[in-house]
C-alpha cells in the first residue's frame, strides 16, 4: 500500500497530431487524485524516458493513433529498463489493432485503452499496478 | 538505497528519488536532505513568477538553453528546473503541464526539469519547493529556475525562496492601478514585458515604469510573522542609497527567443550587485529564517496537537462552530489545557 500521490506522465509519441485522447485520459486521472505530468506531441521514446527518469514517475501513458505502436512501445520500455526504471508502469490508448494486444502485454503492457473505455477502467488498473509495483 | 551518494555523485536516478522522498516528506527524504544540506549554498535561484499564459514556461526555455549556450565570453553552467502548477483542491490531482513548453531541452545532460503540484500551498510555489531547490542544489546545478504558478497578486512567497525574481507581464493583462497595488511587482528583481510582439506593449511598459518610478528609491520591508521589518542593508545612508536595485524592464518574445540574452545579463548582472552589495548574505539569511520559521510552526503545531488530550480539539471546533465560542476563545481554550 502507498499513501503518497501516483504520479502518471502522459505522453504522446510518434507523428499523429490528435491529442484529445491524452488529454481526456489526463484529465480524468487529475480528477482520480493524481498528478499527471504532460508533454505533449510529438515526443521521441528517448524524451518520454528522459520525462519519467527526471519526474521519478509510477506510470507512463501512451497515446498512439499512428499504427507506430509496435516500434515505439517496445522502445520506450526498453529506455525504462536501461535507466533503471523497470517498476513503472505503463499502459496505452488510441488505436491498436486486435493481433498486437496479446504481444504488447506480454511484453509488459498493463493495460490498452481505446474508444470507449470507462475512466474508471484504467484508474483502477494503474492503481493497482502502481500498488503491486511498490510492494 | 543510499540517494545521498548517489545525488552527490550525479545519479540521475537517485536524484529523481531523492527529490520524491523529499517532497514527500518521508523519513528518508528528510533525513537525505540533513545529510545534503552541508552541500548546499552554491547555486543561483531564479524565481520566475507572473499571470498564467503570460509565457513563463516558454522563459524558462529560453533561459534554460541560453545558460547552456551562452554568449561568447560566457561559460555553459548546468540548469535545473522546477516547475510548480496547482493542485486541485477537490481532488487533490495536478495536470503538470509546464514540460510541454521545454522541449528543446530534452537529451541535454546538463539540464535537470521537475514537475511539481502546490499540494495545498497557497503562496504560489509548493510547501517543498525549497527543500527540492535545496537537492538541486546539493547534485551541483549552477542555476535552478524556479517557475511558480500562474501567479496574481499575492503568490509572492518566491521571493523568499529565489535570490533573484523575475516577474513576467505581458501586453493586455490590467492598467496602471494594476501595476501600482502591492504584491508581484514589489517582489521583481527584474520585470520582463514578454510577448512584445503584441500590439499594446508600449502602454504595458509605460505602466510598469511609472509604477517603479513612484516606488524607488526605497528601502526594502519584509513582513515576516505580520509584523514588518525594516531591512537595514548599511548603516550608512549613502552606502544604502546606492545598495538599492533599480529593476529593469525589458522585452522579450519567448517563443522566437528575442530578449533573452538581455534577460540573462539582467539576471547576471542582480546577482552581481548582490554579491556586491551584501544583498546576497542578506537574502539568504532571511531565505533560511523563514524556513526556519515554517519549520518550527509545522513542528511546534504538530507537537502541540499531539500533547492535546482527544477530543479536547474537536470540542473547541464544535463551540466555534456554534457560535458559543470565538475562535480566539478556542485558541485560548486549548492553550490552557496544554499548560
Amino acid at each position: 500500500m502507498i499513501d503518497r500521490k501516483i504520479r502518471v506522465l502522459i505522453a504522446k509519441p510518434g507523428l499523429d497530431g490528435h491529442d484529445r485522447g491524452a488529454k481526456v485520459v489526463a484529465r480524468a486521472l487529475r480528477d482520480a487524485g493524481m498528478e499527471v505530468i504532460y508533454t505533449g506531441l510529438r515526443q521521441t521514446p528517448e524524451m518520454i524516458a528522459e520525462a519519467a527518469l527526471q519526474e521519478d514517475v509510477d506510470a507512463v501513458g501512451l497515446s498512439i493513433l499512428s499504427g507506430a505502436h509496435m516500434a515505439l512501445v517496445p522502445r520506450v520500455l526498453e529506455l525504462l529498463k536501461a535507466n533503471g526504471q523497470e517498476r513503472v508502469r505503463v499502459f496505452l490508448g488510441g488505436i491498436v489493432p486486435d493481433e498486437d494486444v496479446p504481444i504488447l502485454l506480454e511484453l509488459g503492457v498493463i493495460g490498452i485503452y481505446g474508444p470507449g473505455t470507462l475512466s474508471d477502467t484504467y484508474i483502477n488498473d494503474i492503481r493497482k499496478a502502481v500498488q503491486a509495483a511498490a510492494a | 538505497m543510499d540517494f545521498v551518494q548517489g545525488v552527490l555523485a550525479g545519479d540521475k536516478l537517485a536524484l529523481a528519488r531523492a527529490l520524491t522522498q523529499v517532497e514527500n516528506g518521508t523519513p528518508e527524504g528528510r533525513s537525505a536532505l540533513s545529510s545534503l544540506f552541508a552541500h548546499t549554498g552554491k547555486a543561483h535561484l531564479v524565481g520566475i513568477t507572473g499571470a498564467s499564459g503570460t509565457g513563463k514556461s516558454s522563459l524558462v526555455n529560453q533561459l534554460a538553453r541560453y545558460y547552456r549556450n551562452p554568449d561568447p565570453g560566457g561559460s555553459p553552467c548546468r540548469v535545473a528546473v522546477v516547475a510548480v502548477d496547482p493542485t486541485s483542491p477537490f481532488t487533490g490531482g495536478a495536470i503538470l503541464g509546464d514540460r510541454i513548453r521545454m522541449r528543446d531541452l530534452a537529451g541535454d545532460p546538463g539540464v535537470f526539469i521537475r514537475s511539481m503540484a502546490t499540494r495545498g500551498s497557497l503562496g504560489g510555489i509548493a510547501a517543498t519547493t525549497a527543500a527540492l531547490a535545496q537537492v538541486l542544489d546539493a547534485a551541483g546545478f549552477e542555476l535552478i529556475l524556479i517557475e511558480t504558478v500562474g501567479a496574481g497578486q499575492s503568490e509572492v512567497d518566491i521571493a523568499r525562496l529565489a535570490h533573484t525574481t523575475v516577474v513576467v507581464e505581458a501586453p493586455g493583462f490590467g492598467d496602471d492601478i494594476q501595476a501600482i497595488k502591492a504584491g508581484i511587482l514589489e517582489i521583481a528583481d527584474v520585470i520582463v514585458v514578454n510577448k512584445a510582439d503584441l500590439p499594446g506593449v508600449e502602454n504595458t511598459e509605460r505602466a510598469l515604469r511609472s509604477s517603479l518610478d513612484l516606488a524607488h528609491p526605497a528601502p526594502r520591508r519584509n513582513l515576516h510573522h505580520g509584523r514588518v521589518e525594516l531591512v537595514h542593508m548599511s548603516d550608512d545612508p549613502a552606502a544604502e542609497s546606492a545598495s538599492i536595485w533599480a529593476p529593469p524592464i525589458l522585452r522579450t518574445v519567448a517563443i522566437e527567443g528575442k530578449g533573452i540574452s538581455e534577460l540573462a545579463k539582467a539576471i547576471d548582472s542582480h546577482r552581481a550587485h548582490l554579491h556586491e552589495t551584501g544583498g546576497w548574505e542578506q537574502r539568504e539569511r532571511w531565505r533560511l529564517q523563514s524556513e526556519l520559521d515554517l519549520l518550527l510552526t509545522d513542528c511546534l503545531v504538530a507537537g502541540f496537537r499531539s500533547r492535546l488530550p482527544s477530543g479536547i480539539y474537536e470540542q473547541a471546533l464544535a463551540g466555534v462552530l456554534e457560535r458559543r465560542i470565538s475562535p480566539l476563545q478556542a485558541v485560548e481554550q486549548l492553550m490552557d489545557r496544554t499548560g
